[in-house]
């Protein structure tokens, strides 16, 4: 089996609030001094996935894509160290400032070049943004089927077989194949690479495909081409201070607190 | 300017959900006297349209096929909805339905959604949706280039404003086939008060340090009473296992808006205040006085859950 991970590099979603900061002239994220991007941590968790099935299956590959900058590279690198064979990095100008629909008809059109593949996994959402479209409309460009918010994937012989989490619980669904499945954080952790397993991934290639290669023209493609326009980004108002409860002991901070809730009658 | 409005709603037990009838409502305000219509797909839809105040036209089916929501099923029939109602807005809940539609319906009509929306306001003509991102750390606020606008709404974005049901129902198609099928569904919803209708949410986190620390935040949620308090879980203590995932209050999980939301043993990660800031007031109870829980809380006790929680239990049973 061809097995294709999409894979994006984001500001690290742990850093704290106080170091978060926002160009209101660009409306873009300023990256934080010395907190380095990383994987989003939805994709990692469908890389680990991907490469199940792989292990499952003799003779498969797993590709994985990143629509991003040259440091994108560096979630590429970190995919293929948990084992993936081969690393595409979509890195073009005219990519940039996309919306959902751009950067899935980007991706939707590097599957299409690799040709012959039979299952895409993708994050449930990316852990910045958090649309949680791309997945779905890889799927809708291609015409291919899809299931998203997967708890835990597995195979039979007509596809994949997948449980995922709803509102209510668990859904469990089969899927035929080629299609697209979206992973959540309730399927685990994923791999740690190992020290040889990162050099090695270190030394491979990883290929960079822009849009001619993709048969696409610039108008179409990022900032261009989105339907969806970002007008404004800008950070939450914070509350007021806390108000910390006094007292030597438990019971005369919790008095001081139910006095409190009573007061406000909101209990 | 009057604007033509489509909500896709959903049914739980034959009934619109709370949301659907909360976007119904957000839609009338939004109309400025265009028509404001809502789909309603499975048992009961063409009955449940009545309790849709403030929509004009419903589009319904009562097939059962459509009680099991498989996306490949009920785009038709909201396209089919599409067609004739011609809106310039789409409004969905996000929702298990609603995550699926939103994108793909979207893709369909060649035209984009916005993903979970707080609030959706028309700006001289043109709609516009604001939404968290970055965790809950920006606020982002998207115009559309194209038609018709879509958007997928967060519970308790709108109140309920009642009014007049539907004075017309225009029949959809039966469900058609669809390419994933269901094969199994598994209900892991606690009993009773769920965590989005209560008036009182009693969270707790990682630093609760082992799943035997829900039985003391169960305990203070049964003291304020099983009718007003429901419990629930952060991410980190639902990827742990201590939890069940239909608790997780957070970005990936539900969003609650209660009047109290008690946050115990919980750091407060962004992901996290995502799902309870909309709360009144947020009570914190954790060991670490630096917890970032302590800057959007209203009332905090820095102290060890494991004295802090039975003292307010003791407190409360006074009286």
């Amino acid at each position: 089996m061809h097995l294709v991970v999409c894979a994006k590099q984001i500001p690290d979603p742990e850093t704290p609030p106080s170091a978060f900061r926002i160009d209101s002239a660009t409306n873009k994220v300023v990256p934080a001094q010395g907190i380095a991007p990383v994987l989003s941590q939805f994709d990692g968790i469908a890389a680990e996935a991907a490469l199940r099935i792989k292990e499952a299956n003799a003779g498969s590959k797993v590709t994985v894509i990143s629509l991003g900058a040259d440091s994108a590279a560096a979630a590429i690198k970190q995919v293929l160290a948990m084992g993936a064979d081969e690393g595409v990095l979509l890195n073009d100008p005219a990519f940039e400032d996309g919306d959902s629909y751009t950067t899935a008809k980007t991706l939707a059109s590097a599957i299409k070049k690799l040709g012959d593949v039979d299952a895409v996994f993708c994050g449930r959402q990316a852990a910045d943004w958090d649309m949680g479209q791309v997945g779905l409309l890889i799927a809708e460009e291609l015409g291919w089927p899809v299931s998203i918010i997967a708890k835990s994937v597995g195979q039979d012989a007509s596809g994949l077989t997948i449980q995922r989490v709803v509102d209510d619980g668990f859904e469990n669904v089969a899927m035929p194949l080629p299609g697209v499945v979206t992973v959540s954080n309730e399927f685990g952790e994923p791999r740690y690479p190992k020290l040889p397993q990162i050099m090695a991934a270190a030394k491979k290639t990883v290929t960079q495909w822009k849009t001619d290669d993709l048969g696409l023209a610039a108008s179409e493609v990022g900032a261009a081409g989105s339907r969806l326009k970002l007008e404004k980004l800008s950070t939450p108002p914070r509350g007021v201070a806390v108000e910390i409860m006094p007292g030597d002991t438990p019971a005369e901070q919790a008095a001081a607190l139910v006095a409190k809730l009573r007061a406000d009658h909101v209990i | 300017m009057a604007r033509n409005i489509l909500v896709v709603g959903e049914l739980v037990g034959g009934q619109p959900t709370p949301t659907t009838l909360e976007l119904v409502s957000g839609a009338a305000g939004l109309a400025a006297g265009g028509n404001v219509s809502v789909t309603l797909l499975g048992t009961g839809a063409t009955a449940a349209a009545a309790a849709c105040g403030g929509a004009g036209t419903a589009y319904a089916s009562d097939d059962a096929g459509y009680d099991t929501f498989r996306a490949e099923q009920w785009l038709p029939a909201v396209e089919a909805a599409l067609d004739q109602a011609n809106p310039d807005l789409v409004l969905i809940s996000q929702s298990t339905p609603g995550r699926e539609l939103g994108p793909r319906l979207a893709h369909r009509r060649n035209t984009a959604v916005a993903m979970d929306c707080t609030s959706i306001v028309d700006e001289g003509g043109a709609f516009k949706a604001t939404r968290p991102a970055f965790g809950g750390n920006a606020v982002a606020t998207y115009g559309f280039a194209t038609t018709p606008a879509m958007a997928t709404v967060r519970a308790k974005s709108f109140e309920i404003a009642g009014g007049a049901g539907p004075s017309s129902t225009v029949a959809l198609p039966g469900a058609g086939e669809s390419r994933t099928n269901v094969t199994g569904h598994e209900q892991v919803v606690a009993e009773g008060l769920q965590i989005t209708d209560a008036s009182v949410v009693v969270s707790g986190g990682r630093g609760l340090g082992a799943a035997e620390g829900f039985e003391m935040v169960e305990a203070l949620a049964n003291a304020i009473g099983s009718d007003k308090a429901a419990v629930g879980a952060s991410r980190a203590a639902v990827d742990l296992g201590w939890y069940p995932p239909s608790q997780q209050v957070g970005l990936t999980g539900k969003v609650v808006t209660p009047n109290v939301y008690f946050a115990i043993a919980i750091s407060g990660a962004s992901q996290h205040l995502a799902g309870c800031s909309g709360s009144k007031v947020i009570v914190a109870v954790n060991r670490d006085a630096d917890a970032n829980i302590f800057n959007v809380a209203k009332y905090g006790i820095v102290g060890d859950y494991k004295t802090i929680v039975p003292a307010i239990i003791e407190e409360l049973k006074k009286g």
